[in-house]
């Protein structure tokens, strides 16, 4: 919209794709670009506090989104390549805080601006990528917290559809967990892994080249089973391939 | 006991036969719940009614307990009261060695499971008898429900087959279903005609008429109720309803969530002994009202739990359940409910591994016909297990290292920068086959091989070159 100011966004990178798959983090800086926000990264953000939340550990938790919350509240909006993190946000700082008289007021109003990535742009920017190509059969698994608790389904699906030559194929039980459950992988390893080779066996199945999913951990494990397995299928974000990114490297590939 | 619920579940991993039995059972369930819902259009309205109808009881008990004795005692019941399941045992096991009962008929009632009355029974020298199907297959594997909906789900018909050919006098001349069924038929008939005793669960307590309800889908609990001398009800205090009515609306939505069914085959009301005039009936009926940790909830932050109607989806849909089966959670009620029941059973030291063993992937609350936002109540759990020193030391090490090293930014950054690249030597092309400390991880997947340089540290030095 010309004339208008541009939205600001604060770009929250999660403590995952800062270490181990920092493109993530370039894609969604580009595409929300592209979307016309003017993006920055404050540097005093580290990690949501989810592993501390999800074990009971409430106190660091609560450090943890107040140092987050004061890091973004200069922002119109909070934006996250990452649904589990987002809900951590939306649903888990308000709770926190809510007995911190100082503070549950700015947890509710940073919950109030905070996006997952794709629903950011599909749903509040109205961005479509335009002019993407990807000559693949792709697959999509819906992570949960994303889904269930911020309700992202159709905005990935609808961003992906503008990706001229990607074939989506459906993967019977896409809202069924993979096992992955941050600290539960490690904690309860037995269960998890029964959990994502039955995930592991459902994408194979569908026979695609590419599994695609909105969260890293859920994608790391996928990803780290089906190469255990000796499955070729490649695994990326779906920003990546979005911001036209999935020529290169997928998880667990070098770049040359 | 950290070991013992992972050394269950290891077990039951390791059991393909239990894994296709389980995946058999819940597979067909989520698929006809489905189904059903799909048929049912006013499903979310109808669970924002029943959701209302158990906070309203919930947060008037005592009032609606009170309606219930003194209609339930106008009808001729006796009504007991148990604070615990130590008492409600005492009581039943009263009753019957006054009545000098030697046989006893039950119909499924996980209550009475909760209470251990199957043993308080045997201690007492009473003879007992499974008179549901699926609990009869237990009974005679000498097992406990795996499941509220299907105690047997556990058993494959192939498993059931033999078990009826041991525990059978004469054994089923055939394996097939209906033969199965005929010789479990003929078994049990003696069984209900010459029982001193029938005891039954309750699925609602209503209020206003001072019955109790029933529902079953073999009849059983007909049989077990009508021909002893005495009937005895056990119940928890949640199962109040003020009227037929609101039994009814929540009977919706239980046997729809529960078997995908529209209405289940036998719903029975008890109100009160036989009358004088009437064909048949129980001589005397008692009814035990159970407390054992209801009433503590109703105070607490799990008081959300006390809206549960059993009616097992939460577990249906659940991938750890699926996976372990309801045994490894080594309570009376297992997956999602039982994770947060439990712990108000037997107490957390003995069973902090139920609300961890959950990757809070939310589908439980999905699922759940009354709402119950089964991941909060979890985490509610994990909460006080934190709080309370009973999360183990590596784990609260590991967590507060992690939350020391977030709450400083620069050193987190500095951290990443040696870290990362050190990480990156165990690995060998893009991945990681072995980690130290990560072996939970590298066991069964392999891990990603980091980035040689972190997100920020790549973004600040292309922010310097801008400049
Ligand atoms: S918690 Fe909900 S889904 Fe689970 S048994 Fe109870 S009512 Fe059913």
């Amino acid at each position: 919209m010309p004339g208008e100011p541009k939205p600001t966004v604060g770009l929250f990178v999660t403590c995952l794709v800062d270490a181990i798959r920092p493109q993530i983090g370039f894609a969604t800086l580009q595409l929300l670009e592209e979307a016309g926000c003017v993006v920055e990264v404050p540097q005093a953000q580290t990690c949501c506090g989810q592993p501390a939340l999800n074990s009971g550990d409430d106190r660091d938790a609560a450090h943890l989104a107040r140092q987050t919350i004061a890091a973004f509240e200069g922002y119109d909006h909070v934006v996250l390549p990452s649904g589990s993190c987002a809900a951590t946000m939306v649903h888990g700082y308000p709770e926190l805080l809510a007995g911190d008289p100082d503070w549950a007021a700015r947890a509710r109003a940073m919950a109030a601006k905070t996006h997952e990535i794709t629903s950011f742009l599909a749903d509040v920017m109205g961005y479509a990528p335009a002019g993407r190509r990807l000559q693949a059969s792709a697959t999509y698994h819906d992570s949960c917290s994303g889904l269930r608790e911020l309700g992202i389904a159709a905005q990935p699906r609808a961003l992906l559809s503008h990706v001229e030559g990607l074939e989506m194929r459906g993967l019977p039980g896409n809202d069924v967990c993979c096992g992955f459950g941050g600290t539960f992988c490690v904690k309860y390893a037995d269960i998890s892994n029964a959990i994502v080779t039955e995930k592991a066996e459902a994408i194979e199945e569908t026979g695609a080249e590419l599994l695609l999913a909105g969260d890293l951990g859920c994608l790391m494990n996928m990803a780290g089973k089906l190469n255990r397995r000796g499955a070729k299928t490649r695994c990326f974000h779906t920003v990546e391939v979005l911001a036209g990114r999935a020529e290169g490297p997928a998880i667990g590939e070098e770049a040359p | 006991m950290t070991a013992p619920f992972k050394d269950r579940a290891r077990a039951a991993l390791a059991d393909p036969v239990l894994k296709l039995a389980i995946d058999r059972t819940t597979g067909n369930a989520e698929r006809k719940r489905a189904a059903a819902l799909a048929a049912f259009p006013e499903f979310d309205a109808a669970r924002a009614r029943g959701r209302a109808i158990k906070d309203h009881v919930v947060a008037h008990l005592d009032h609606y307990l009170e309606l219930f004795e003194k209609n339930a005692t106008a009808r001729g019941a006796q009504v007991h009261w148990a604070a615990d399941d130590a008492e409600a045992r005492a009581i039943v096991t009263r009753i019957c060695l006054a009545a000098d009962a030697k046989l006893v008929t039950r119909a499924k009632s996980m209550l009475g499971e909760e209470i251990g009355l199957p043993h308080a029974l045997a201690d007492a020298g009473i003879e007992r008898v499974e008179t549901d199907l699926a609990e009869h297959i237990i009974q005679l594997a000498g097992e406990a429900p795996s499941h509220i909906i299907w105690p047997a789900m556990h058993r494959t018909r192939e498993q059931v087959a033999e078990l009826f050919k041991a525990g059978h006098q004469p054994p089923p001349a055939a394996e097939d279903p209906a033969t199965m069924v005929q010789s479990a038929r003929r078994v049990l008939r003696e069984k209900f005609l010459s029982a001193d005793i029938g005891i039954s669960g309750a699925n609602f307590l209503i209020a206003d008429t001072g019955a109790t309800c029933t529902v079953t889908n073999e009849g059983n609990a007909e049989l077990t109720t009508t021909p002893p001398r005495i009937h005895i009800v056990t119940a928890g205090i949640e199962k109040l309803v003020p009227s037929t009515a609101h039994a009814f609306a929540l009977l919706r939505l239980l046997v729809r969530s529960a078997t995908g069914g529209e209405m289940t085959q036998y719903t029975t009301f008890h109100a009160g002994p036989r009358r004088p005039g009437d064909a048949d009936g129980p001589e005397e009926m008692h009814i035990v009202l159970v407390d054992n940790g209801r009433t503590k909830m109703l105070a607490d932050e799990f008081r959300e739990m006390l809206r549960c109607i059993r009616c097992g989806a939460c577990m249906n849909h659940c991938v750890v359940y699926r996976q372990i089966g309801g045994h490894a959670y080594g309570g009376t009620y297992p997956g999602p409910m039982g994770s947060v029941l439990t712990p108000v059973l037997d107490g957390l030291a003995a069973s902090r591994d139920l609300p961890n063993a959950c990757t809070m992937n939310g589908r439980c609350a999905e699922v759940c016909p009354v709402g119950i936002p089964l991941p909060t109540l979890l985490r509610a759990w994990r909460r006080r297990s934190w709080r309370e020193g009973l999360e183990p030391g590596p784990l609260r090490a590991g967590i507060g290292l992690w939350a020391q090293l977030a709450r400083r930014p620069r050193l987190y950054r500095l951290a990443t920068r040696i870290g990362l690249p050190l990480m990156r030597l165990f690995g060998r092309s893009g991945w990681i086959a072995r980690l130290p400390l990560a072996g939970g991880w590298t066991a069964h997947r392999d891990l990603p091989r980091p980035a040689a340089r972190s997100f920020m540290d790549q973004y600040r030095a292309q922010q310097k070159a801008r400049k």
